[in-house]
């Protein structure tokens, strides 16, 4: 692959503006997405998150020229989603929610016919699709039939055939959705490779929270088809505070710490017999001087714990639900630092 | 190779290529959908159990006709038979492919939306070909007389008859997109009026006046007619002009009908 090697400092490689989409059902209009105004940098890798319904999915198939919008506009890769759809599809590379492989097909025609749709020669097409299916460790399930490959496989098949004409922007669709965690894992390590050796700007719809935070540079929230938060998965949480729990050998040293704890700005402190818990912004960098500050004043930290909040105590904060609720979407244990 | 961007175009790695025409598409996709053929031509067989069993079971039961043996006269028919049953399944495959997902991957992919109906409908052919060879090599042994240009010209009206029915098949399998049902229902009601009123089984000469006016309307009929005489080795235009008309006309509103569906899917 003669590959971008550079992260580009480029322009938005999309752009929306005012991106509405309305879905009729049963004599009710639903707005799936409303006006979305959205810029995403050459480089990116962007994670929408929200609950299943939310219009991650509506934006997405808007954004690949599956649907069209029903008001205002949209631009990928410079070009506009209604009126240049071709030269759209010819600039992006697409992982639906389903197999981009059909089930009576061999993984390695797939990749052929792929390839020879966005004009590789025959040869080229081959070879590409050789490498591909090395890259992604099927070469011994190429020709088979996909419907005996295994989810996990064919997952690998879907991107392995969204990758052939090497697009510089990525768009998945609940990529990791139904894999089980070892597969997931190695699909996000995957887009992440991607993502980092070739400058793919990669736009992902997704209901993991830990997905969206552990890979994605930029999460934009989306709920009833509106954007409700936009910024790094770090950013979004510091706001909420981290949550402090410090234990001591006696409750007078608590107290003391309790006083001292709630000269920290925007700290909101609780004493419990000898424990002390503070919520409080960038928690895990005022942690160290905080206990520095304690061995000092006569109140040394006997245990101390710091938890993160999650991007659900996010949407929480945002929308007064929980991701998880909304989601219907069973997620593992929220996130934790132990110190 | 790391430009400048000032306005966001695509960086593609691989080197720039021609975009493929309209040709190119349709042939991409038409091998595309010929290579599960390729790689398992047992599943043409799939679409010729009725034919077969109706040579099997049924053509015993014709009584001999008139100026040659019923085997002549049936084949041809069975033929016809096998053409509609394989190019009204041929559906089916694009109701998996809606379901899967691959459709929809298609349908973001550079190729045309006309490119995936004509690739489709036109791969119809091949399966055409593969079962009336086979038909023909059962029958032959049976003292079935061979007249091969008149097969050969039969073979082109039966082509354009597949290509309209196979596109029709494909925009009712995209207008079953959230209902399979639908597309089994349908299929299945319209393929046994159109054999009875093609004369397929049974001769219409003694059709009461409303069954010949169905027939009269039945495309299918005059492609028959035509088949049965070119495969006796006559070229009677009356008949073998009709049944070219009959097959284009088949094709002609099966790709419009086919076309517009493609064109609508999302």
């Amino acid at each position: 692959m003669t590959q971008n090697q550079t992260r580009p400092s480029g322009g938005p490689v999309i752009r929306t503006r005012a991106l509405t989409r309305h879905f009729t059902r049963h004599k009710r209009t639903v707005e799936a997405v409303r006006a979305l105004d959205l810029e995403v940098g050459a480089g990116e890798l962007v994670a929408f998150l929200g609950p299943n319904g939310a219009g991650k999915s509506t934006t997405l198939r808007m954004l690949t020229t599956l649907l069209p919008p029903t008001s205002g506009s949209a631009e990928v890769a410079g070009f506009d989603v209604v009126t240049q759809r071709r030269d759209v599809r010819r600039s992006i590379g697409y992982v639906g929610q389903g197999n981009a492989a059909a089930h009576a097909q061999r993984g390695r025609d797939e990749l052929v016919c792929q390839g020879r749709a966005f004009g590789l020669s025959r040869a080229r097409a081959r070879e590409r699709a050789s490498e591909l299916l090395h890259d992604f460790d099927l070469t011994e399930q190429a020709d088979r039939p996909v419907s005996t490959l295994s989810g996990g496989q064919r997952r690998r098949l879907d991107v392995a055939i969204g990758l052939v004409h090497a697009p510089p922007l990525m768009f998945l669709d609940e990529p990791s959705t139904g894999l089980d965690p070892q597969n997931r894992v190695n699909l996000q390590e995957q887009v992440l490779r991607l993502h980092r050796e070739h400058g793919t700007t990669v736009v992902l719809t997704t209901h993991y929270l830990e997905e969206a935070d552990s890979i994605a540079d930029r999460v934009i929230v989306i709920d009833h088809g509106s954007v409700i938060a936009d910024d790094t998965a770090a950013r979004l949480k510091a706001g909420l505070g981290d949550l402090v729990s410090l234990g001591f050998d006696s409750p007078d040293a608590a107290a003391t710490a309790a006083d001292r704890a709630a000269r920290l700005p925007g700290a909101d402190v609780t004493l419990r017999d000898s424990e002390v818990q503070v919520r409080v912004a960038h928690g895990r960098a005022l942690v160290p001087g905080l206990v520095v500050d304690l061995a000092g004043s006569g109140a040394p930290v006997t245990r101390l714990e710091v938890v993160g909040p999650t991007l659900d105590d996010v949407f929480l904060d945002l929308t007064g639900r929980s991701l998880r609720d909304a989601a219907g979407e069973p997620t593992s244990a929220p996130e934790g630092a132990a110190a | 190779m790391s430009t400048a961007l000032e306005v966001p175009v695509a960086r593609t790695g691989e080197p720039t290529t021609r975009a493929p025409g309209f040709l190119a598409d349709t042939w991409n996709v038409m091998l595309r959908e010929l290579r599960p053929v390729w790689r398992e031509p047992v599943s043409v067989l799939f679409a010729m159990v009725q034919p077969l069993v109706f040579l099997a079971l049924f053509a015993p039961l014709l009584p001999a006709v008139a100026g040659g043996s019923a085997l002549q006269w049936f084949v041809p028919g069975i033929v016809a038979m096998t053409a509609l049953m394989g190019a009204s399944f041929t559906g089916s495959n694009l109701t998996a492919e809606i379901q899967s997902g691959s459709h929809e991957r298609l349908l973001v992919s550079p190729l045309s939306r006309s490119a995936l109906l004509v690739g489709r409908a036109l791969k119809e052919v091949v399966p055409l070909l593969m079962q009336t060879a086979i038909i023909l090599l059962v029958v032959t042994p049976f003292s079935y007389e061979l007249h091969l240009p008149g097969v050969l010209l039969g073979l082109v009206v039966l082509a354009g008859f597949s290509v309209g029915v196979g596109a029709l098949s494909f925009a009712l399998a995209l207008a079953s997109k959230d209902q399979d049902w639908l597309f089994w229902t349908v299929q299945q009601t319209a393929i046994f009026p159109l054999l009875l009123l093609a004369g397929v089984l049974l001769p219409l000469e003694g059709a009461p006046g409303w069954l010949r006016f169905l027939a009269d309307l039945n495309p299918l009929a005059y492609v028959v007619d035509a088949v049965r005489t070119l495969f006796a080795g006559s070229f009677d235009a009356g008949v073998v002009a009709p049944g070219f008309a009959a097959s284009a006309l088949v094709a002609a509103l099966g790709l419009v009908v086919g076309l517009r569906a493609m064109n609508r899917s999302t």
